[in-house]
C-alpha cells in the first residue's frame, strides 16, 4: 500500500508543477506592468523601470518561474499590489469560508444523490423512479447561479426566513449549500440509478437470489456494496467541481471566500494575488483528486490486492 | 469483372446508411429526447430569425428612459429592463449569441481535440506521452478556473471569451478521441487497412474515426450545453460578453440590483438558459442510448 501512496504522491509533483508554470505562462499576457500600477501613471520613468527590475517583471519566463516556485517553496507567493500584504495569508484567512461551502454541499450531495439513486433503481419504471429522474434531468440542467438567485428570491425575500448574503451563522450557508449541491446530486442520483441497475444485472446478484437471500440482502450486501465504487470516485470528482462551482455561488451569495477575492483581485488587476488564487484553487483540487484515488485504492479489493501481499 | 451478387441481407444490415437509419429508428423510441430536440429546433429557428422578430439596435440596443422597468405588457411582452430595452427583443438576440457560443467553440475544441486524440492514440510513444501529461495538467484546473485565468490576462471580451473555454474543453475531447480510438486501434480491419497499403492519414479518416465517432458524438453534444453555461457563469461575473450585447449570463447579473421589485428580469433570462442546456441534455442523453444501446437500462 506505502508503495502506491508513495509513487501516486511522486506523480502529483509534475503535474503541480505543471499547474504552476501553465498559470504563470497564462498571466504572463496580462497587459501592463506592475510598478505603473503600484507608482501611479505620474510616477518617473526610471523609478518605474527600477521597481519593476526589482520585480523581476523583466525577466524571462522560466526565470520567472524558477523564482516563483523557489519562492514558493519558502512559503511566500508574492506581495498583493492592492494591500501590500503576502497574498497567501489572505488566501488562508478566506480559504475557511470556500472549504466550508464545498465540503457541505459534497456531504449533501451524498446525502441526497445516493439514497434517492438506489430508491430510484430498486422500483425502477415506478412513479417514484419518474420523479426522481425527472427531477434530476431538470436539476442537472439549471445553471447554479440562477438557481441561486431564484432560491434568495423565495427564501430571503418573499418568505425572509433565510439571510441571503455574508457568512455569520450556519443559516447563510443553507442556501449557498443548496444551490452548489442540487446539480450536483442530480448527477449523483442519475449514476447511482444506472450502476445499481447495471449490478443487478450481474451473475453474483442472480446467485444470490437463486440461493434465496431477502430482497434488503440482495439490495444492501450484494448490490450496492459494487455500485458504490463508481460514486465514491465520482463524488471526490464533484468535490473538485463544487471548489469550482463555488466560484459563481461565493458571487451571487456575496461569500468572503476565494473566489470572490480572486474575482476582486481581478478587477484591480491584482496580478499576484489572481495568480496565486488560481494556483492554490487548482492545487486543491488535485490532492482531492489524488485523495480519492488512495481511498478508492483503499476500497476497492481488487487495486489493494495488487499492493499488498 | 463481374457485377456484384444481389445484396445479402448482411450488407443490408451493416450498411453505413441503414446504421443511421438503425440509430434514428432507436432515438425515436425515446420520447424525452425527441421532446428536447423539438425544443432545441425551435430555439435555432428564433436565434436565426432574430431580426425579423425584433429589431436589434432599435429594441435591442437603444435605451429609452421613459420605459424602463416596466412589467410585462402587451407592447413588451417580456416587459422592459434598467434602460428600457425590451426584455423580448434582447432575450431573443441573446439566443444567438449563446447558441452560436455553444455551437462555435465545441466545433473548435472538438477539432482540435480530436486532431490530438487521434494522433495519440494511433502514433501512441514520446508525443502521446508529452500531449496527455499535458492534457493532465490542464483537466485538473476546474474548466471555469481555467476560463477565469485566460480571460483575465487578456482581458474581457468576446474573442477571448471564445478563446478561454475552447482551451478548457479541449482536454476532455483528446481524452475520449484518444480513448475510443485506442480500442478500435487493435481491431482486424485496421490490419487490413494497413496490409491494403493505405496511408496513416487515409486510416485515420476512413477507418479509425468512423468506428470511434459513437462517444465523440455524445459528448460533444453535451459539451454544446456545458459551453452556454460556461460562458452564461463567465460574462455573469463580468469576464464575458461585455454590455451592451445581450448575452443572458450578463443579463442576470445587471438583473440582480432590480430582482427584488422585478423579478422577471431574472426569471426569463435564466429560464432561456436553463431550456437550453435542458433540451441540449435531452438529446445528448437519447444520442448516447441510442449509439449504444447495451447501456441502456
Amino acid at each position: 500500500m506505502y508503495r502506491y501512496v508513495i509513487r501516486r504522491l511522486l506523480t502529483l509533483i509534475p503535474i503541480l508543477l505543471g499547474i504552476i508554470f501553465l498559470v504563470l505562462f497564462i498571466m504572463s499576457f496580462t497587459p501592463g506592468d506592475p510598478a505603473s500600477l503600484l507608482l501611479g501613471q505620474d510616477a518617473p520613468e526610471e523609478a518605474i523601470v527600477q521597481l519593476n527590475t526589482e520585480l523581476g517583471y523583466y525577466d524571462p519566463l522560466l526565470v520567472k518561474y524558477a523564482k516563483y516556485i523557489w519562492n514558493a517553496l519558502h512559503g511566500d507567493f508574492g506581495l498583493s499590489y492592492r494591500t501590500q500584504k503576502p497574498v497567501f495569508s489572505e488566501i488562508i484567512i478566506r480559504f475557511p469560508v470556500t472549504l466550508k461551502l464545498a465540503f457541505y454541499s459534497v456531504i449533501l450531495t451524498a446525502i441526497i444523490g445516493i439514497p434517492l439513486g438506489i430508491i430510484s433503481a430498486v422500483k425502477k419504471y415506478k412513479p417514484i423512479d419518474m420523479v426522481c429522474t425527472s427531477c434530476a434531468m431538470v436539476f442537472a440542467s439549471l445553471p447554479r447561479f440562477w438557481l441561486g438567485l431564484l432560491l434568495i428570491l423565495l427564501f430571503s425575500v418573499e418568505l425572509k426566513l433565510l439571510p441571503s448574503n455574508g457568512v455569520g451563522t450556519w443559516k447563510h450557508f443553507v442556501l449557498p449549500v443548496f444551490t452548489l449541491a442540487a446539480p450536483t446530486a442530480a448527477n449523483i442520483l442519475r449514476l447511482t440509478r444506472s450502476t445499481m441497475l447495471e449490478t443487478i444485472r450481474q451473475d453474483y446478484v442472480r446467485t444470490a437470489r437463486a440461493k434465496g437471500a431477502s430482497e434488503r440482502l440482495i439490495i444492501f450486501r450484494h448490490e450496492l456494496k459494487n455500485a458504490l465504487l463508481p460514486v465514491i470516485t465520482s463524488l471526490g470528482v464533484e468535490f473538485g467541481v463544487l471548489l469550482g462551482g463555488a466560484i459563481l455561488i461565493e458571487t451571487v451569495f456575496s461569500m468572503p471566500g476565494i473566489s470572490t477575492l480572486m474575482i476582486t483581485s481581478i478587477r484591480m488587476k491584482d496580478t499576484p494575488q489572481v495568480t496565486a488564487s488560481i494556483i492554490f484553487f487548482a492545487i486543491l483540487v488535485c490532492i482531492t483528486m489524488l485523495l480519492v484515488d488512495l481511498i478508492y485504492a483503499l476500497i476497492d479489493p481488487r487495486i489493494r490486492s495488487k499492493y499488498i501481499k | 469483372m463481374s457485377e456484384r451478387p444481389n445484396k445479402s441481407v448482411f450488407d443490408k444490415k451493416y450498411s453505413k446508411k441503414s446504421q443511421k437509419k438503425e440509430i434514428w429508428r432507436r432515438m425515436k423510441k425515446n420520447k424525452l429526447s425527441i421532446i428536447g430536440l423539438v425544443i432545441f429546433c425551435i430555439l435555432v429557428i428564433i436565434a436565426l430569425s432574430a431580426d425579423f422578430i425584433a429589431d436589434y439596435e432599435e429594441l435591442a440596443i437603444k435605451q429609452h428612459g421613459d420605459i424602463r422597468l416596466q412589467k410585462p405588457s402587451k407592447e413588451h411582452i417580456f416587459g422592459t429592463d434598467q434602460y428600457g430595452r425590451d426584455l423580448l427583443a434582447r432575450m431573443v438576440h441573446g439566443s444567438r449569441i449563446s447558441l452560436g457560443l455553444g455551437f462555435f467553440t465545441t466545433g473548435i475544441s472538438l477539432a482540435i481535440g480530436g486532431f490530438l486524440g487521434a494522433m495519440t492514440g494511433y502514433y501512441g510513444g514520446i508525443f502521446d506521452e508529452i500531449v496527455m501529461r499535458l492534457m493532465d495538467i490542464l483537466l485538473s484546473i476546474p474548466a471555469l478556473l481555467l476560463a477565469i485565468a485566460i480571460v483575465s490576462a487578456l482581458g474581457p471580451n468576446m474573442i477571448n471569451l471564445l478563446i478561454a473555454i475552447t482551451i478548457s474543453q479541449i482536454p476532455g475531447f483528446t481524452r475520449i478521441v484518444r480513448s475510443t480510438v485506442l480500442t478500435v486501434v487493435g481491431e482486424d480491419y485496421i490490419e487490413a487497412a494497413r496490409a491494403c497499403g493505405s496511408k496513416d492519414f487515409r486510416i485515420i479518416t476512413n477507418d479509425v474515426l468512423p468506428n470511434a465517432i459513437g462517444p465523440i458524438i455524445v459528448q460533444g453534444t453535451m459539451s454544446v450545453a456545458k459551453m452556454i453555461l460556461l460562458a452564461a457563469g463567465l460574462s455573469f461575473i463580468g469576464l464575458g460578453i461585455q454590455p451592451p450585447q445581450p448575452e443572458w449570463g450578463y443579463m442576470l447579473s445587471e438583473a440582480r440590483e432590480y430582482m427584488r421589485d422585478y423579478p422577471h428580469l431574472v426569471l426569463i433570462p435564466g429560464i432561456a438558459i436553463a431550456i437550453s442546456v435542458f433540451s441540449i441534455n435531452l438529446i445528448g442523453d437519447g444520442l448516447r442510448d441510442a449509439l449504444d444501446p447495451r447501456l441502456r437500462n
